[in-house]
């Protein structure tokens, strides 16, 4: 497991004061805050799915065993967890969960399609503390987001929103993955997440789970990149962007955040089946650092695993430390390197110098890349499905792992 | 400001470090949702 | 990296009695600690471990001042220390008390 990181010095050495993010490349005692998916079942069939979501996992941890993990985020002091999946609110028992974790000083947001936010949830959640609610959305109109999410999700979202803003929740949010399709209605989001009284967030697509299959269609332009960029800074006050885009931050003056990735560092993945992930992006048995039913929990993964230990190590050398923005983006998405098997030390497939490119090009071309065995993606028809999806996709590299790739049972 | 990484001993005497802590802000802020790998 | 100004700006008087804003959760780390507001979701660092031993002592103590000399901070420090507490103040990560 650890082969696949780039060779770095042995033991490091803490500063002493200096940058926040000095400290954060170098490990806390917990994370600051950190991903939970609850289950693999969703009721939607999203192209471009991170975690490749869909049928329930029959190893998924159980009411207990996802307290005992609440306890142990407690007695470490997280702040905050953010629970997604799937679809979270589909597990029977997540509103218990959502109040036992807000019980034992565990602060959660979460993130959902809006499926079960009727008036009397919206309600609930506005009434409670420390929670906080966010809902995907893929485009401004239903024809843009449909076609990634399915048809009805538009509608299913605008009717959560509808629901939570007519009950006084506050701050709630909007999450959008930026893709090629939406890049341009970035306005719209704003105009329709205030209409709402909410708060716009946009993210990053990944080529991580169902993402790879749409990654070479969906993801931004350079043009689109340098837009949003400039956008960000027009626009960016009061949008969030969970720092997913500090790799654009090359472009010149820095986006707000860390602009750093977090993997193993500040932030990590709790999934279904309780295996430790170092980001939800990146959910491939390389990046899996142990399980929460170890002897020790997840306490134990998140100061003592190898691989964390390994991403605490900053690395000194790399194609990348020689480029003179290496300090504004850092070399990019881990999980996007990965994905579209490029060197961890070198760059991000969407450099906004263009080194990705010319990285992406000179791959070889029998190379198959990485492929994460951890798939729960519905294997029969799906109502609504996104009709991105309408034909079977061809594989983009020459072949790959396994004869079925890229083949549509549906 | 300079760089100390390479140049900070592994265990300062605490006068020492405090000294040099004096030079830069005590507090440091920083956004939740400024850090990537959360969904 | 600018920090958004809070709109009700509490002048920093180091005179008066402070506290850790009750909103406040504080995590020790091994460069001093984390603090993370729940209401405003700002996350600060702290920077020394002094720091930290200050800000948990205010509540303690009448003054911000005595808070100071009683965890040990010289005059040469006191300014930073007093600055410190003036970022707390503005992100609202400590509060003045109430006591009559």
């Amino acid at each position: 497991m650890t082969a696949l990181l780039p060779p770095r010095p042995a033991a490091p050495e803490r500063p002493v004061g200096g940058r926040l993010i000095d400290q954060f490349e170098y490990g806390l005692d917990a994370p600051i805050c950190l991903t939970w998916e609850l289950t693999y079942a969703c009721n939607l069939a999203c192209a471009h799915c991170l975690s490749s979501s869909g049928r329930r996992d029959p190893n998924e941890l159980s009411t207990a065993e996802a307290e005992a993990v609440i306890d142990e985020l407690q007695r470490m002091q997280v702040f905050y967890v953010n629970v997604g999946g799937g679809e979270p609110t589909v597990r029977p028992d997540f509103w218990h969960l959502l109040d036992y974790a807000i019980g034992h000083d565990v602060g959660v947001k979460f993130s959902t399609n809006g499926i079960k936010l009727d008036k009397t949830r919206a309600a609930q959640l506005a009434r409670t503390d420390y929670v906080d609610v966010q809902i995907s959305l893929d485009g401004a109109t239903a024809e843009v987001n449909d076609r990634v999410r399915g048809t009805g999700s538009y509608a299913t979202a605008i009717r959560a929103l509808e629901n939570l803003a007519e009950a006084g929740m506050k701050d709630f949010k909007v999450s959008v993955v930026v893709t090629r399709e939406n890049a341009g209605q970035l306005d719209q989001f704003k105009a329709l997440t205030d209409s709402f009284g909410a708060q716009l967030r946009i993210t990053r697509l990944r080529p991580s789970g169902r993402g790879a299959d749409v990654w070479d269609e969906l993801h931004p332009t350079m043009a689109q990149q340098k837009d949003l960029y400039n956008w960000l800074l027009a626009n960016g006050d009061g949008v969030l962007t969970g720092d997913s885009f500090f790799h654009l931050s090359a472009f010149g003056e820095a986006l707000p955040g860390l602009n750093l990735c977090g993997a193993g560092r500040v932030v990590c993945l709790i999934d279904p089946v309780g295996d430790v992930y170092a980001c939800p992006f990146a959910i491939h048995e390389n990046f899996l650092a142990g399980n929460v039913r170890d002897e020790g929990g997840f306490q134990r993964v998140w100061q003592h695993s190898e691989l964390f230990a390994d991403l605490r190590n900053p690395q000194t050398g790399g194609a990348c430390t020689k480029c003179a923005h290496f300090d504004a983006c850092r070399g990019g998405c881990m999980a996007a390197k990965f994905f579209t098997g490029l060197p961890l030390d070198g760059p991000d497939p969407e450099c906004v110098q263009g080194y990705g490119e010319s990285a992406l090009a000179a791959r070889d071309l029998e190379l198959v890349t990485p492929r994460s065995h951890i798939d729960h993606s519905h294997s029969g028809p799906v109502r609504g499905q996104p009709t991105l999806l309408g034909i079977p996709s061809i594989p983009s590299k020459i072949c790959d792992e396994s004869p079925l790739a890229g083949l549509d049972l549906r | 400001m300079p760089e100390t990484h390479t140049d900070v001993d592994a265990a300062p005497a605490p006068a020492a470090a405090e000294e040099t802590l004096v030079e830069e802000s005590l507090v440091e802020e920083v956004s939740i949702d400024g850090m990537c790998g959360v969904y | 990296m600018t920090t958004a100004v809070s709109p009700a700006e509490v002048a920093f008087d180091p005179a008066g009695p402070w506290q850790r804003a009750r909103s406040v959760a504080l995590r020790p780390e091994p460069f001093g600690a984390l603090v993370y507001h729940f209401g405003n979701r700002k996350l600060s660092f702290l920077k020394s471990k002094t720091l930290v031993a200050v800000v948990e002592a205010l509540a303690d103590h009448p003054s911000a001042s005595a808070t100071l000399v009683a965890c040990g901070v010289t005059e040469a420090q006191r300014p930073a220390y007093e600055k410190a507490l003036a970022d707390l103040a503005r992100s609202q990560m400590i509060e003045r008390r109430t006591d009559a």
